[in-house]
């Protein structure tokens, strides 16, 4: 058995990362530590999962979040699509396989992937509502973000929710409360089955083989790691049957890349673009943008900061 | 914490445990950091841990109850977090959906809190103290037992029994509310008596 | 469970075949995926469903629900036919030898003694040939033609794959896999675990069932080996406990029986249950049931029970009828023969079957009382909800007590969980406003009946106002008194009947354990197989430490497992007539030639020679039972029988409906459709969905987001048929109800072919109702009908008939 996630502290402990470790900050510039922390991520192993949600409860009760009680669409997703309530869902498909005519039902934990190259940080302009430590959990600030759902472009995974009671972006943390004090995510930790683990991306990548090659034994030759290049691998990694094909996973991306057209951004004066989405919100200017220098000057910083205090004011 | 809880011999004794796992090798620093703004405060600190099991189904997963208050201090106590508990040996700290939500199970909005009696006819429950309500119970079950006991059958066996009141029994009470309940229905001489067994 | 949970890892093959562990007992399923990843086992599922359970096995085989026995029979059938047989366990350990008498038969599905009439059988030729000797006549070497191998034999061979094609609508290249894939596990160091749960039970045949695997599983040599057995999953978690108990009409605490009217006398009833060894050097361990009945007694009746008045025999109710289970109990009240009735945490208007016969007897009622933590639907009736529950509250006299408890996190005590784990839990919460333990409202209505008869008098006061209730708090027992009182404890000093200087038990101290009960009224154990469970030694239900020895899966010293903390039932049959390990990688005990000792506490004397002293004890026989003389009401031998309402008549036996030795009650008979029915042509099956527990987690808002709203499930085939769309509505009905529901269509289920024609099947699952937090909705329990297993009584629900069609919504 993979060790389990410990049982949490109640004494108060300092967390083991911070704004220190990080090594991305959306329109803004930081100073990357001088040693990077052990890269975490999170495996799911598909082979294993019973589909019973209980991530999706994990989810809700320790975020403290509160999705609708809805309605019976004729499937088993529910919520039916992740909402800024849900950040965590079931993807369930029911795939006959042609080379058995066996019925297949392949379950996916849909959320965030943590991309190591995160589109939704690089499409972000408001500084510092999206952040990557080092450990490479990416994470939303959410007294930061100006809710113009960049992010959501920017995410070649389609995760990220806007609210519509606060106006900001919410996905999954990964927990990072959690891991600040040494514990799992509470998905990983209440996963019956142990198709959730966690811990180092080395030790992730080494588990998956061992569950790779049991795959083999049992007839799915295709089987396979999900650590996709195209972002630079991911934080969130699955373990597939049918690694050949990741769209039947209820559309899993099977080369996940960053939008070009946030890729032509990404080095947009940050600043600029809070005060023209503040204007005018959403309206797709990001192809005026100008491409320059992913830096930006203390003038710059301050110009933002001024500019942002004079949007936010009513 | 509770004695009982402190105990953690448990990832420690499986050798492959805890203190060789990723979760103790991240290499994080010790350096002293103030929360990132983007990381909640640890919503768990300061609680009382309290060791319990799953009252759902009957793999009786090991589940840790934190609170504010204590009470064992003799304090008033307000769960305010569940979590599968890691040292068990069935549930390693995992739990089901249902396990993971027992939060909400204990602050139901439809937890009942006080007893209520709905009237021949009415229909409405209305409020009735504890002392009313049981007073009343004891007394139709009197009634119907004088009235309905067979001491002696046909043939005039002694029988000692009484099928006119019945009793069902639950199927997630402990075993010493089960017994105390045996006793009770058994002493009457109930024999209209089941449980949750079948269902 | 014969086994643990945590020993699930240690198997070779899991069936799951009538239960869907990984839906409904998740984190228990946790052993089934570590055996997968670990040891390389393999995974079948056995359903007429593709359910979760079935995502993640190595094979699934479809079977139209109800015919379980034919499958199993037909793999018993194959292992037998093609020599897969672990002959040294079956030759040693089964009563494969044992002669059977010359009047028992089986033909057209019925055994000999049938009456139609009663519905009954006379089983006095169900029995073995009893030597003058007085034991049991055998043939070791299984040629004599009425030995019990020879007549299972003949009697499973009808069972061949292309009838099980014909009645299971399995396919027979998948029905041949799963054989095979079973069948391997019949060499000593392969094993199989069957995995079940009310998928086999809820059926007018649900016993026979459970017997055809554990039958298989012997012929196996899986019974009583680490990584075997019989696991039955249990639904709720201290349903075992409670059974343990004996909180069912016809048990004492222990599994001993209460006395029926025919034992007018306490010797009466003890001559029935002598069991003596049915061969030479058997335990029979039952022999001890004076001991364990007497110690009983003493726990209910303390000081007033005493030898002169036969430790109060007189006092415990005699039965009439074989038992007045819930099914019984709401056909009374439907007659108008009952006055009052007591729900503790059990919501019968959605747990029985036929909810207008529910509703109708209910009505019918002087008084009901209620005792839950959560509203249920049960204490509310009389309350007009709509069509959900469509009453006239004016019309019904009831009057209805609604009594608030405490829950899980506010109270105290023991659950025992499947794998007879008795497991303390301590209280953290405040209780909601002015909710009261169990125990505390139990207490309270016995002493105002005690006092109201100690002042009153009234019907027989005897057995009221002398239960014995010395707790310091007569108005609130604790935990741990009622603990303490379950174990047992010594009045007398207790000797070694072998060693008269020898100390078992000091007067006034608990009980070590069972063995130092005994019958002359020095002992008391309020529940014999619990006795170890709280002794000098302190709680044992309370021990946390987590060791376990060459990681075993055993956990010796966490909790209390009973009996005597044993982990694996008959652990004995893990080694061979040696007394060694059939498989040495998976020891559990083992004779060393003085003892046995190993993993698990032996389940025989330390000192029994292996030899000598069959596996299991509990069996006069020392033996297991491949046939299973009079102790089942409708056969030795498991035969297929359709359910009472069944899309298809019984092919092996054609002029059997239902099960024939199943009750019915009059006015029920006349509302089961008809077999093959016209008017209901599809075959319905309830079920449990993983978001949900029962009809409680409707109360809690999280599971209501993740399954909010009823729903039925149809195959594609079947939806095209009825012009039936994805997420629309339906009303499905039976002959006794109508309900309607949310459409989920599905290549999860697919047409089954039996005998040539299309068998649909409609999958209702079973959690909603009109109180809580998610959509208020229907149960299955408004079609399904009111007809329980011939043995035991629990509801078929697995198998009944049903119509379909598409309807407008309601109007938002």
């Amino acid at each position: 058995m993979f060790p389990p996630v410990p049982n949490p502290t109640t004494q108060l402990k300092s967390p083991k990362f911070g704004e220190h470790d990080l090594i991305r900050r959306s329109a803004s510039t930081v100073t990357p530590p001088a040693q990077r922390q052990s890269e975490v991520a999170k495996l799911i192993d598909v082979s294993k999962c019973i589909g019973c949600k209980a991530c999706q409860t994990a989810c809700i009760e320790w975020n403290d979040t509160h999705p609708e009680v809805g309605v019976n669409t004729g499937i088993y997703e529910n919520p039916h699509d992740l909402t800024p309530d849900m950040f965590t869902l079931m993807r369930f498909t029911e795939w006959e396989n042609p080379e058995t005519n066996n019925l297949e039902w392949l379950i996916r934990k849909d959320g965030c992937m943590h991309c190591e190259d995160p589109g939704c940080l690089k499409a972000c302009p408001a500084p510092g509502a999206i952040v990557q430590y080092s450990n490479g959990i990416v994470d939303f600030v959410h007294e930061n973000c100006i809710g113009c759902g960049y992010c959501i472009k920017g995410c070649p995974f389609n995760i990220p929710r806007i609210s519509e009671v606060d106006h900001t972006a919410y996905k999954c943390t990964l927990c990072s409360d959690r891991v600040a004090v040494g514990q799992g995510p509470a998905c990983a930790k209440a996963c019956p089955t142990q198709a959730i683990v966690f811990g180092t991306k080395e030790e992730m990548k080494q588990h998956a083989q061992g569950r790779i090659t049991d795959l083999k034994s049992r007839g799915f030759a295709n089987a396979g790691l999900y650590d996709p290049p195209g972002v630079g691998g991911t934080h969130v990694m699955y373990v597939l049957h049918h690694a050949d094909k990741p769209e039947i996973y209820a559309g899993l991306p099977s080369n996940p890349r960053i939008s070009p057209v946030v890729e032509a951004w990404k080095g947009v004066t940050k600043y600029a673009g809070l005060a023209v989405i503040g204007l005018a919100a959403a309206t797709g200017f990001m192809h005026y943008l100008v491409a320059g220098p992913n830096r930006v000057s203390q003038g710059d910083e301050e110009a933002a900061e001024r500019l942002a205090g004079e949007e936010r004011r009513p | 914490m509770n004695m009982e809880l402190s105990r953690r011999q448990f990832l420690a004794a499986t050798g492959a445990g805890f203190a060789g796992t990723a979760l103790g090798a991240f290499g994080f620093g010790e350096v002293e950091t103030a929360h990132a703004e983007a990381i909640r405060a640890f919503k768990l600190v300061n609680t009382t841990e309290t060791r319990n099991t799953c009252p759902y189904c009957s793999v009786a997963c090991g589940i840790i109850m934190y609170s504010k208050g204590d009470l064992r201090k003799g304090e008033q106590a307000e769960i305010i977090h569940i979590e599968g508990d890691s040292d068990h040996p069935t549930n390693r700290g995992t739990l089901c959906p249902k396990g993971s939500a027992l939060l909400n199970f204990v602050k139901a909005e439809t937890r009942l809190k006080y007893p209520m009696v709905r009237r021949p006819g009415s229909d409405k429950f209305e409020r009735i103290g504890w002392e009313e309500a049981l007073d009343r119970i004891a007394r139709l079950m009197k009634d119907d037992r004088d009235g309905n006991f067979v001491q002696k059958n046909n043939d005039g066996v002694t029988v000692n029994r009484w099928t006119t009141t019945g009793f069902l029994a639950a199927s997630a009470t402990t075993n010493e509310t089960a017994f105390v309940t045996y006793k009770v229905v058994r002493s009457a001489g109930m024999l209209v008596f089941d449980n949750q067994a079948r269902v | 469970m014969t086994n643990s949970w945590t020993d699930i890892k240690n198997t070779d093959l899991v069936v799951i075949m009538g239960g869907n562990a990984a839906e409904a007992h998740p984190c228990g399923f946790k052993w089934v995926t570590e055996a997968k990843a670990n040891r390389g086992a393999r995974l079948i599922v056995v359903d007429p469903r593709f359910t979760r359970s079935a995502s993640v096995a190595d094979v699934y085989a479809p079977i139209r629900q109800g015919s379980d026995i034919a499958f199993l029979l037909g793999v018993m059938n194959y292992c037998i036919q093609n020599d897969k047989v672990q002959w040294d366990y079956v030759k040693a350990f089964t009563n494969a030898a044992y002669i059977v008498k010359d009047g028992f038969a089986y033909k057209d599905g019925l055994f000999t003694g049938y009456d139609e009439t009663k519905r009954d059988y006379d089983k006095s030729s169900w029995d073995y040939v009893i030597g003058d000797d007085g034991y049991a006549t055998v043939d070791d070497t299984l040629t004599h033609p009425r030995c019990v191998w020879n007549l299972l034999k003949a009697h499973v061979s009808v069972y061949t794959p292309e009838t099980v094609e014909r009645i299971c609508g399995t396919p027979k290249e998948k029905f041949l896999k799963v054989a095979e894939m079973i069948s391997e596990c019949s060499t000593p160091t392969k094993t199989m675990t069957s995995m079940y749960a009310l998928g086999w039970t809820q059926h007018s045949k649900g016993s026979q069932n459970i017997r055809s695997m554990a039958m298989l599983q012997l012929i196996l040599g899986n019974i009583g080996v680490r990584g075997g057995g019989m696991n039955a999953l249990r639904g709720h978690s201290n349903i075992q406990g409670l059974t343990d108990v004996g909180l069912m009409s016809n048990l004492l605490p222990g599994y001993m029986t209460l006395p029926t009217e025919k034992e007018v006398d306490f010797d009466s009833y003890m001559s029935t249950r002598g069991f003596k060894p049915l061969r030479p050097n058997q335990m029979s361990y039952w022999q001890n049931y004076k001991k364990f009945f007497v110690s009983f007694l003493k726990a209910m009746w303390g000081p007033a029970a005493t030898p002169e008045n036969h430790f109060a025999y007189d006092w415990l109710p005699k039965l009439d009828v074989p038992s007045y289970d819930v099914l019984r109990a709401f056909e009374l009240m439907n007659q108008g023969k009952m006055t009052g009735y007591i729900c503790q945490g059990f919501n019968p208007l959605l747990a029985a079957p036929n909810r207008t016969k529910l509703t109708a007897s209910l009505s019918k009622l002087k008084f009901l009382v209620t005792m839950d933590p959560l509203d249920t639907e049960t204490s509310r009736f009389w309350e007009n909800h709509g069509e959900f529950n469509d009453v006239d509250p004016s019309q019904i006299q009831t009057e209805v007590f609604q009594l608030p408890s405490t829950c899980f996190a506010e109270d105290e005590g023991s659950l025992t969980n499947s794998g007879r784990w008795l497991q303390w839990h301590w209280p953290g919460g405040t209780p909601p406003g002015e909710a009261k333990t169990d125990n505390w409202i139990m207490a309270q209505i016995y002493v105002r009946l005690r006092d109201l008869y100690r002042k009153e008098g009234g019907a027989f006061p005897d057995p009221i106002v002398n239960l014995d209730w010395s707790y310091g708090d007569p108005g609130e027992p604790t935990a741990e008194e009622l603990a303490k009182e379950i174990n047992g404890r010594a009045y007398a000093t207790v000797y070694d009947p072998s060693d008269p200087t020898k100390v078992v038990a000091e007067a006034g101290k608990l009980v070590p354990s069972f063995a130092a009960l005994r019958d002359d009224g020095s002992t008391s154990s309020g529940c014999w197989i619990y006795a170890g469970c709280f002794n000098e030694n302190g709680n044992n239900m309370a021990r946390r430490d987590t060791s376990d020895p060459d990681e075993t899966g055993a956990y010796s010293k966490w909790a209390f497992s009973w009996p005597v903390n044993r982990r694996i039932l008959y652990n004995r049959a893990s080694a061979d007539l040696k007394g060694k390990a059939w498989d040495p990688s998976r020891k559990l005990i083992e004779w060393d030639g003085q003892k046995w000792s190993g993993y698990d506490v032996p389940d025989i004397a330390p000192t029994a020679k292996p030899s000598d002293v069959g596996p299991f004890i509990m069996n006069p026989e020392g033996v297991s039972r491949l046939f299973v003389r009079g102790m089942m009401r409708d056969g030795p031998f498991p035969a297929h029988y359709e359910p009472f309402e069944s899309p298809v008549t019984n092919f092996v036996a054609p002029n059997v409906r239902g099960n024939p030795a199943a009750r019915v009650f009059a006015g029920d008979f006349a509302q089961f459709a008809e077999p093959a029915s016209q008017e209901f042509p599809y075959a319905a099956t309830s079920y449990r969905l993983t978001e949900h527990f029962h009809y409680w987690t409707k109360h809690v808002w999280v599971n209501a987001v993740l399954q909010p709203e009823f729903f039925v499930e149809i195959s594609e085939e079947l939806a095209k048929e009825r012009g039936i769309v994805k997420g629309g509505w339906v009303r499905v009905w039976s002959k006794r109800g109508s309900i309607k529901a949310k459409a989920v269509v599905t290549k999860r289920i697919k047409p089954l072919i039996c005998d040539g024609k299309p068998v649909h099947v409609v999958g209702i699952p079973l959690h909603w109702g009109f109180t809580g937090a998610a959509k208020k909705g229907f149960g299955p329990n408004s079609l399904t009908p009111f007809v329980g297993d011939a043995n035991i009584e629990t509801p078929e629900y697995k198998a009944f008939l049903v119509n379909i069609e598409p309807i407008a919504g309601p109007v938002a």
